[in-house]
């Protein structure tokens, strides 16, 4: 993968590739960690667009695949740690569907590491950061996702 | 009215976006000005504007005129973060007669200008996708009722501490009755073990009896000893629960508001520093019990050794009394220890050393096995007399950092070091050693500033080992629906902003089951949970946010995977063996939505196809 990933890099510079984040992030930890990120002015890759849900549990499979159908290069899942989440256990319940969505886009063709799931609480502003600037790198090396002519 | 207003409200949308520059924080870093232009080209934008401070009166004022002028039925705020400045916002849709769920928030400073700051370009087009992003989720919303259910005036305390008779006296002075859970067969809790308590001279028991009689005689309060919570169902307000007494029937009340103060207990340094190995090395409490009782050794040494088992060495916190409560009865040994022993041998309780098994401290072996009840303790009543300082016992406190906060300790660690007790230090490389020659116990360590390895025989070790959580604290956890934090305490909604309540409505913590803490810390805390949990209950109701579950019976099959998933216990099955959601116990976390096979359940305000939306309006140039 490593040396298709580096022609991916190529191929993405060339053509200006601009990579299409998504990011869901659960409204007690991970987005406290992305405003903590902006109050710190932590500079990060501006290609990620944060959708704010209750609890990283509230991502349907159905919005990822979605989000893929619609071109999203790369879609990041973000909640509380193990054993912080605001509702009890709802980060377990993502993390073994997040598991399962890995194997299935596998199947459409998709690279498994356009989809990823982190764990930034509300005082990792500096995770939020990088997070974003790594999986930001990962997707820029991917290029383009399938559906929009990429591999 | 509201027939009239519900019309406006579900008409055809006539959204007005507020881009705001924020000073120039976000002017300064996003082309404002451009992006409520391209606000305008959006579908069902009627009105679009730049303030410089939307959170300003003017900028407030500006919202509710446009309302009225261009009779918006939708509010877009882009501004900062709704985790701070959605209520104020959401008042002012309201006060111009809009439901609050018809607006959106649309943070374009924290997750925009702030942190794209040398690439105004970028940002720009980033701020224009994540308004087209709010717009394609504003045109979805439709106004919400807030579900308003009563509240019983009835509280619960688990716990019978400082902190939870602080708790249970603050809600019956107000008023309101309470019922109090004690799982030991007396009030007191970790306290009744101590000796003296810091700051004040006064001797633990001098302050806890008072309050347990206080409690015991108050007439708004029930206290049930040798119980424990056996059941809870229910939801703020509405609880059912049954409370367990060893040897009877099981005793249902019905409660508004629960606080959980369940206290601490103290780490067993099993393996450390010599403990459970050599005579005369005991913990901080126990060396409390032991002057509490007056069985004490001869001493002419002493040594403390603090952070015994925590800050990385087996627990990775720091459990903040510990150097508080090592000087104070540093300070005690040093003024007091004479006068002690005196009355030990007045007594006849002088012993020659701690043994190893079994160190004289019944209570605190009781509390470690989580037995029920305890025998009376023969306490001398005769009067102390007063020696003045003691010349001949040298204490030596070894430490890694000594972190006596706030005034009066701080003064308590100078008075410490005035009376010549010595504080050395010890890093992680060389932690001294507690071993036993020729029949001495003796400390090894490695001086600093010398940079020579010390001997010193001592007499007595004392290890200032940290709180721990009580070990089934995650029995009450899964019992509550209430989360423990990583490392087994229980996790408040917020540490700074909500640090008393939990994220469930209607229950509340306090004390030490929440973290280590001092008296008069638990007492404070125990007074907050209570005035938290007087709101619901002076009120006599409570507005549901609504932000919970909706299941469409035509699409549900009660197959039941979400009543499985939901940690409230908020679904259940009707009658037709169909699912049913309970608006006031749904917190709205939304896991049943994500799981239901069927798509039959939705969360209202953050429906999926919202959501879909929004993700769709990301990817899309248009909406």
């Amino acid at each position: 993968m490593s040396s298709d990933a580096h022609n991916h890099q190529k191929a993405g510079a060339d053509h200006g590739f601009e990579p299409k984040i998504i990011v869901f992030c659960c409204n007690w930890c991970s987005y406290a960690g992305a405003d903590l990120a902006g109050v710190s002015r932590l500079q990060m890759p501006p290609h990620f667009r944060v959708i704010r849900v209750m609890c990283s549990a509230r991502v349907d499979p159905e919005f990822v695949l979605r989000a893929f159908e619609r071109g999203a290069d790369g879609i990041l899942v973000a909640g509380c740690h193990p054993a912080d989440c605001h509702y009890i256990g709802g980060n377990y319940r993502t993390r073994r569907r997040i598991a399962l969505l890995k194997m299935l886009i596998q199947q459409f063709g998709y690279d498994t590491d356009r989809l990823q799931l982190e764990w930034i609480s509300a005082g990792e502003g500096e995770k939020f950061q990088k997070t974003m600037t790594e999986f930001t790198n990962t997707i820029n090396e991917l290029g383009p996702s399938p559906i929009r002519g990429g591999e | 009215m509201a027939e009239n207003k519900e019309a406006i409200q579900s008409d055809k949308p006539r959204i007005g976006v507020f881009v705001c520059h924020c000073g120039s924080n976000i002017g300064g870093f996003v082309d404002v000005p451009t992006v409520a232009e391209y606000a305008k080209t959006l579908p069902d934008v009627v009105y679009a504007n730049d303030n410089l401070y939307t959170c300003a009166e003017d900028g407030l004022s500006s919202i509710r005129e446009a309302i009225r002028k261009h009779n918006l039925n939708r509010v877009i705020v882009a501004s900062c973060t709704p985790r701070t400045h959605a209520p104020l916002f959401q008042a002012t849709c309201e006060s111009a007669g809009l439901n609050k769920y018809l607006f959106t928030f649309v943070n374009i400073r924290e997750h925009c200008s702030w942190v794209h700051m040398k690439e105004k370009d970028k940002a720009t087009v980033k701020a224009k996708d994540l308004i087209r992003m709010g717009v394609s989720r504003a045109r979805l919303l439709v106004p919400q009722e807030e579900v308003r259910v009563d509240v019983e005036s009835t509280a619960l305390v688990v716990g019978g501490g400082v902190s939870g008779m602080s708790a249970a006296l603050s809600m019956a002075d107000m008023g309101f009755p309470v019922h109090l859970v004690e799982r030991d067969g007396e009030l007191g809790g970790f306290v009744k073990l101590l000796n003296n308590l810091y700051v004040t001279d006064k001797g633990a028991e001098e302050t806890i009896v008072p309050l347990i009689k206080k409690v015991n005689e108050h007439k708004n309060i029930t206290v049930y000893t040798n119980s424990m919570l056996k059941s809870v169902e229910g939801f703020i307000g509405n609880y059912e629960v049954a409370i367990g007494h060893k040897g009877a029937e099981d005793k249902k009340i019905k409660v508004g508001t629960i606080i959980v103060a369940t206290g601490a207990l103290e780490y067993v340094p099993e393996g450390l520093y010599g403990y459970n190995q050599f005579p005369n090395v005991v913990t901080l409490t126990e060396f409390e019990i032991l002057c509490k009782k007056k069985t004490l050794p001869k001493l002419k040494s002493v040594a403390f050794v603090q952070c015994a088992g925590s800050r990385g060495q087996k627990l990775s916190y720091c459990s903040r009394i510990c150097c508080n409560v090592a000087i104070k009865n540093a300070i005690n040994i040093v003024d007091n220890y004479e006068n002690m022993l005196g009355l030990a041998e007045k007594q006849g309780t002088v012993v020659d050393k701690i043994p190893v098994e079994k160190k004289a401290t019944d209570e605190i072996l009781e509390r470690r096995r989580r037995r029920r009840g305890r025998g009376t303790e023969g306490e001398s009543d005769a009067e102390e007399v007063k020696l003045g300082p003691s010349e001949k016992i040298e204490v030596t406190v070894f430490n890694r950092d000594v972190m006596a906060y706030g005034v009066e300790h701080e003064l308590n660690y100078n008075k410490a070091r005035e009376k010549r007790v010595k504080f050395v230090r010890y890093t992680t490389e060389n932690l001294p050693k507690v071993f036993m020659e020729d029949n001495q116990l003796k400390v090894t360590y490695f001086h600093e500033t010398l940079k020579l390895e010390r001997t010193m025989p001592v007499d007595m070790v004392i290890l200032s080992t940290p709180l721990v959580a009580q070990p089934d604290a995650g029995d009450l956890s899964k019992l509550l629906k209430v989360p423990l934090g990583q490392e087994g305490f229980f996790l408040e909604a917020h540490v700074k902003l909500r640090p008393v309540d939990f994220a469930t409505d209607g229950i509340y913590v306090c004390g030490t089951c929440k973290g280590p803490a001092d008296i008069s810390e638990c007492a404070i805390q125990g007074a907050a949970a209570a005035s938290r949990a007087a709101i619901p209950m002076a009120k006599g109701y409570v507005q549901a946010e609504a932000l919970t579950s909706v299941v469409d019976e035509t699409k549900c099959t009660g197959c039941g995977t979400c009543i499985a998933v939901c940690p409230y216990g908020a679904l259940r099955k009707n009658d037709k063996g169909l699912v049913e959601a309970i608006a006031a116990a749904c917190k709205g976390c939304g896991a049943c939505g994500a799981t239901c096979p069927e798509g039959a359940i939705t969360m209202t305000n953050y429906t999926d196809a919202q959501l879909l939306a929004e993700a769709r309006a990301a990817l899309d140039e248009e909406v």
